[in-house]
């Protein structure tokens, strides 16, 4: 049963690191000195300034969003792909096979139009 | 994980080993990358600690160890310490769905007064019969540990690295799906030990009706895909983070991308967690591509019956032909491994840019061609005669 073995792997591995941490805190010492400035934000040099909720292009959504379009229809093809040979050998190849042709146009189609409507373009 | 006492502990002992093995292969393959990196730059590199500076490592750890330990103002105390812990995880679990050897079968014997029942332990931590699927899906959920990381910092070099890092994981998730349709086509199984016993004996391609037998070439998967090796390992890169495609790091731009207020231990687990891509990867790489664990020109079967010329109990002959097949894998492997750090010494970054634009208008076409390509030469191969 190979369920059993990945929530035990999962498991250990959490406790190995969060072991690590602690045994890592334990011999660091904890924190040796420390300013009020020692704790802000990393900053090259100059005063932090902005928080955590800094502005974030809107790019990176459409492109998760795109990401889950298109991975749902590559997922799609993995049952196909997979049982391909077989409805060839038993004489069905050809229909299956234009079928997924026709699920392919429609997937170029959606990617041509996608670059075509600049949504993949970064400036 | 078993059916009694035996197998379960024996099966939880090899999760336990293959994840300590990876772990310790770190500090090796660090080393490798350092030493590598300076003789291919023409320099030294870590060479006085210990014999070839072997030792540096061992060093490096100690002093990881007596880091001091802090939090940053803006943190999520949560997700700032349990970002760098969870970042081992996915990559372990997939790893370890991957087959290292011919399985290892063990003869009924008595113990304890009772007797245990013949057993068969496949050399991989988990056998799953959707192999492919699992090993994609549980090393895409890395792109989660990172987001942690960017947003428990409360820092926005770490937010803006792990958008970076995410958007570019899964854009090449993208290609990297894609660009294995095909070798699943031509095997016909999700499940990767079925995918590697495929793959044995000399090339022979069989279409219209004929077979064509090279002898001089193994059966490999590369000889069917070449176009979805170029796209899979190349995809993979992106995958690991790694240089040509560490946007998510770019130390120019960003100081060092979702780690950027990590240090000591916490930096060294997203260390293991990068490298345990690039394994698996290497590892996915030589199942489809390679001939995963088999012997070149030998089978599975040729090398247990060398085997049995010189090893005394069947017990013997079955260990002793995984190991066989473990050291056929390790290097291939080890092959794979020097050429990430290679590529990583010889090529410059990209532009972010011209990185989306890559996974997205070049490598998906590519990989949708090759799809198509395949089913047609498939298609044709067996039905004309």
């Amino acid at each position: 049963m190979p369920l059993g073995g990945v929530i035990f792997l999962a498991v250990f591995i959490a406790l190995f690191g969060a072991l690590l941490i602690v045994l890592a805190r334990a011999a660091g010492g904890g924190l040796k000195t420390g300013t009020g400035v020692k704790f802000d934000p990393y900053e090259c040099g100059i005063p932090g300034q902005e928080k955590r909720d800094t502005k974030i292009s809107v790019k990176f959504y459409l492109t998760a969003i795109l990401f889950i379009l298109f991975d749902i229809e590559i997922i799609f093809m993995y049952p196909w792909a997979i049982t391909f040979r077989d409805f060839i050998f038993s004489g069905q190849g050809l229909v299956v096979g234009i079928a997924m042709l026709v699920f392919l146009l429609i997937f170029i189609f959606g990617l041509f139009w996608e670059i075509k409507s600049k949504a993949l373009e970064w400036d | 994980m078993g059916q009694d006492i035996f197998e379960i502990v024996v099966n939880g002992l090899k999760l336990i080993v293959i994840f300590l093995l990876m772990v310790q292969a770190v500090p090796i393959l660090v080393w490798v990358e350092r030493r590598g990196s300076a003789f291919i730059q023409n320099r030294l590199g870590p060479n006085r600690v210990g014999p070839l500076g072997l030792l540096q490592l061992l060093a490096d750890a100690v002093k990881f160890l007596t880091k001091e330990d802090m939090l940053p103002n803006q943190a999520v105390r949560f997700l700032f310490y349990a970002a760098p812990v969870t970042a081992l995880i996915p990559g372990v679990i997939a790893y370890c769905a991957i087959p290292l050897g011919t399985p290892i079968s063990i003869e009924a014997f008595e113990m304890f007064g009772r007797s245990w029942g013949p057993y068969v332990f496949p050399m991989q931590g988990f056998d799953i019969g959707v192999g492919i699927v699992f090993v994609l899906g549980v090393s895409s959920l890395a792109a989660y540990t990172i987001l942690m990381a960017g947003w428990g910092s409360g820092n926005k070099f770490s937010l803006m690295g792990a958008l970076r890092a995410s958007a570019q994981m899964i854009s090449y998730e993208l290609a990297l799906g894609l660009s294995i349709v095909g070798i699943i086509m031509l095997y016909g199984t999700f499940n990767l030990t079925e995918m590697i016993n495929a793959q044995q004996g000399a090339l022979t391609y069989s279409a219209f009706g004929h077979q064509l037998a090279i002898p001089a070439l193994p059966n490999w998967g590369l000889f069917y895909q070449p176009l979805g090796f170029i796209l899979f390992f190349a995809a993979t890169f992106a995958e690991a983070n790694r240089l040509p495609f560490d946007l998510a790091e770019g130390e120019a731009e960003l100081v060092a991308g979702f780690h950027t207020e990590y240090g000591g231990f916490k930096m060294l687990m997203f260390f293991i967690g990068e490298y345990a891509h690039m394994m698996i990867a290497c590892g996915l790489v030589v199942t489809f591509f390679f001939g995963g664990y088999l012997v070149p020109y030998m089978t599975p079967e040729q090398v247990q019956s060398w085997v049995a010329t010189w090893a005394s109990s069947p017990n013997a002959v079955s260990a002793w032909t995984s190991v066989i097949h473990l050291l056929s894998y390790f290097v291939k492997f080890a092959f794979f491994m020097w050429f990430f750090i290679w590529v990583r010494w010889t090529l410059p970054r990209f532009r972010y840019d011209q990185l989306m634009d890559l996974g997205w208008k070049t490598m998906l076409p590519w990989a949708l061609a090759n799809t198509i390509l395949t089913a047609l030469v498939v298609y044709f191969a067996h039905t004309i005669k």
